[in-house]
């Protein structure tokens, strides 16, 4: 067992949090009061190869591991959840199902813009009836020629608008139920698709989150990704890488809010004394280290897992699961500890709380995590 | 182009603490990064890359097996080769002996049309290495570059003054030293850095590799001797004799006397 990041992965590290502290934090505030999409902060990465770290050069990526992509994430997270947000669900949910499921000429096409972050990758399951239900799936797809004809929405699509490519999940056969589920590569500009309603949300709120509206959407048959009726399998693998991401993401946030509560304590004076002389505040921030670093060993090794082709399903899920309780305990107590300035917006703190909640609910809530987590424990 | 850039691994000042005792610097957990002006050399001539075909990028060090994090960190970010002089011989070296060995190691390298340096390093601050190998070489130098332009076999400097600065018309091949104003150095890009481990590879040389005299290296070969480091005691608080008048002056007149300072 070795517990030691790679010199590669702490080179990344040392980037990313250069990259973060730089380019990322200065606007982080600005972007969430006026839920602002940071496209600038996009095109940055793109330029040091950001938005497609574990995908192969020759499709390209940067040659790179999951575990570096998740310290990306996370070190990202630590200063701006929604651009950690961006990042994974660009390279989790947009560009790896093609990487995993798509054609050598779907890769050629999608993938390579996607990994250069040329173009921005998102990812269409939930429906306003299909949530954590996801196989009631209603938008259809109808084979007409050398077309498939889209109809149906989406909802809560991370990206949406913002992106260009999108997997979307349709029936192609609804007598089949979840075996009647197939996934399609859509882009923006196809006719037939628009964007809907943009969400007014409690947090990541510069991350675009929005309706996607399908009507008589034409998407050329070449499109169809894997095979006709595997969707579903398609969505739920997608979504164990994805959660390796997620839980990333929740893990920076935490570290995030407990390295402004290191700072800020032994900066306020009350009593006499910094705050990080009092006892009681000290077991508070000796209990969200621990939280934090727990969730960063799970964190960690289900991202190693994926990489070494080791089954990562439930490790993925127990990352999410544990590391999004962590990030919402520990940027509670953070605003706790910041007292009334914390409730504030004056301190970064509050937008971390905020941030933190969603861990808990997209991809996958977290009462998902512990059914995946059951199964494999009950199996 | 051939460009040689020679840069430092050092502490991060911003996390260095002192030991009050001894006035040396804890390096103990202290982050090691590339020294800055050294990255603003690094930086211009990757410009020069971008810009210009066929330019080659050797960046050279010396220091301890460890400095190979700095260099896989300039070929990261985008250099061509990279060259570590690492021996036991040339530890304890001050800035004599340390162009005395980089020199050997660039006459190894053969060929070069432009050497690089940083002004100064964040930690000796003595700003001499890159002046010394100018000499050592027998090259043109200008030192604090803000601004450059390649044309030819010429460089167009802008070298930086206390108030102001000239404008300097130097010949390849010559040395040049960075100052901060010359540019904002680029990031590693997360390819580059797995290329660096994976692709590219850190050249160590010893001693007897660049064929230098041992006895103008390291410890031995240094003029320069560093006896003690010491913080200067506070000065104690100063007397003051209030008032204007004739009385004053008096007064302030035999204090002095009395101290024989006049």
């Amino acid at each position: 067992m070795n517990f030691s990041l790679t010199k590669e992965q702490e080179m990344v590290r040392k980037l990313m949090k250069e990259f973060s502290e730089n380019e990322v934090k200065p606007i982080a505030a600005e972007v969430d009061e006026t839920e602002r999409f940071p496209r600038e902060t996009v095109e940055k990465m793109a330029r040091y190869d950001i938005m497609g770290i574990p995908f192969p050069k020759q499709y390209g990526g940067a040659g790179g591991d999951n575990l570096s992509y998740a310290i990306a994430v996370e070190e990202l997270s630590k200063v701006c959840g929604t651009t950690g947000v961006i990042l994974s669900a660009h390279t989790s949910l947009g560009a790896h199902p093609i990487y995993q499921y798509g054609t050598e000429e779907q890769k050629m096409k999608y993938l390579v813009p996607l990994a250069k972050g040329e173009k921005l990758g998102a990812f269409g399951l939930t429906e306003p009836n299909a949530g954590t239900d996801s196989s009631a799936q209603q938008t259809v797809a109808v084979l007409d020629g050398d077309n498939y004809i889209l109809n149906g929405s989406k909802v809560f699509i991370t990206n949406g608008g913002e992106a260009d490519i999108y997997i979307i999940f349709a029936m192609t056969d609804k007598s089949k139920g979840n075996k009647g589920i197939s996934a399609f590569i859509v882009e923006k500009e196809f006719k037939g698709f628009s964007i809907g309603k943009k969400e007014d949300k409690m947090g990541i709120r510069g991350s675009s989150t929005t309706e996607l509206i399908f009507e008589n959407c034409i998407v050329p048959k070449e499109n169809l990704l894997g095979q006709v009726g595997k969707g579903f399998g398609i969505a739920m693998q997608t979504l164990d890488g994805g959660r390796i991401g997620i839980a990333a993401q929740a893990l920076g946030i935490a570290e995030g809010a407990l390295d402004e509560c290191a700072k800020y304590m032994k900066e306020r004076k009350q009593f006499g004394k910094p705050l990080a002389a009092f006892q009681g505040l000290q077991w508070m921030v000796a209990e969200m280290a621990t939280k934090v670093e727990a969730a960063k060993l799970l964190v960690y090794s289900a991202a190693d897992k994926k990489d070494k082709k080791l089954p990562f399903s439930a490790e993925a899920a127990m990352a999410k699961l544990f590391a999004a309780e962590a990030a919402m305990e520990v940027t509670t107590k953070a605003v706790q500890i910041f007292g009334g300035y914390g409730y504030t917006r004056d301190y970064p703190v509050e937008r971390m709380m905020r941030d933190a909640k969603i861990t808990e609910i997209y991809e996958g809530t977290s009462q998902v995590q512990k059914m995946v987590i059951a199964a494999k424990v009950l199996k | 182009m051939k460009i040689i850039v020679c840069i430092k691994q050092v502490p991060d000042t911003n996390e260095v603490k002192l030991d009050p005792k001894t006035g040396t610097l804890i390096r103990d957990g202290v982050p090691s990064i590339i020294n800055h002006d050294d990255m603003n050399a690094l930086e211009e001539a990757l410009k020069l890359k971008d810009r210009y075909e066929d330019v080659e990028i050797t960046v050279l060090t010396m220091g301890p097996p460890q400095a190979d994090v700095a260099l896989r960190e300039a070929l990261a970010m985008g250099a061509d080769r990279a060259i570590l002089v690492s021996d036991r011989a040339v530890a304890g070296s001050d800035t004599w002996a340390t162009s005395n060995t980089l020199t050997a190691a660039i006459k190894k390298i053969g060929s070069y049309d432009m050497i690089f340096c940083g002004r100064q390093a964040i930690d000796g601050d003595t700003a001499q290495v890159g002046p010394q190998i100018a000499e050592k070489l027998d090259l043109p130098q200008v030192t604090y570059v803000q601004k450059m332009e390649v044309k030819g076999d010429t460089v167009t400097v802008q070298r930086a003054l206390e108030d102001g600065y000239e404008i300097i018309d130097v010949k390849m091949p010559c040395v040049l030293t960075a100052i901060k104003e010359l540019n904002s150095p680029r990031y590693a890009s997360v390819s580059g850095i797995f290329d660096a481990y994976r692709e590219k590879n850190v050249e160590v040389w010893s001693a007897k590799d660049i064929e230098v005299d041992l006895a103008i290296i390291g410890l031995n070969g240094s003029p320069t001797n560093v006896r003690r480091t010491f913080t200067p005691d506070p000065k104690g608080k100063g007397t003051m004799i209030p008032g204007c008048d004739k009385g004053t002056v008096c007064e302030l007149f035999n204090i002095l006397k009395e101290k024989h300072i006049i």
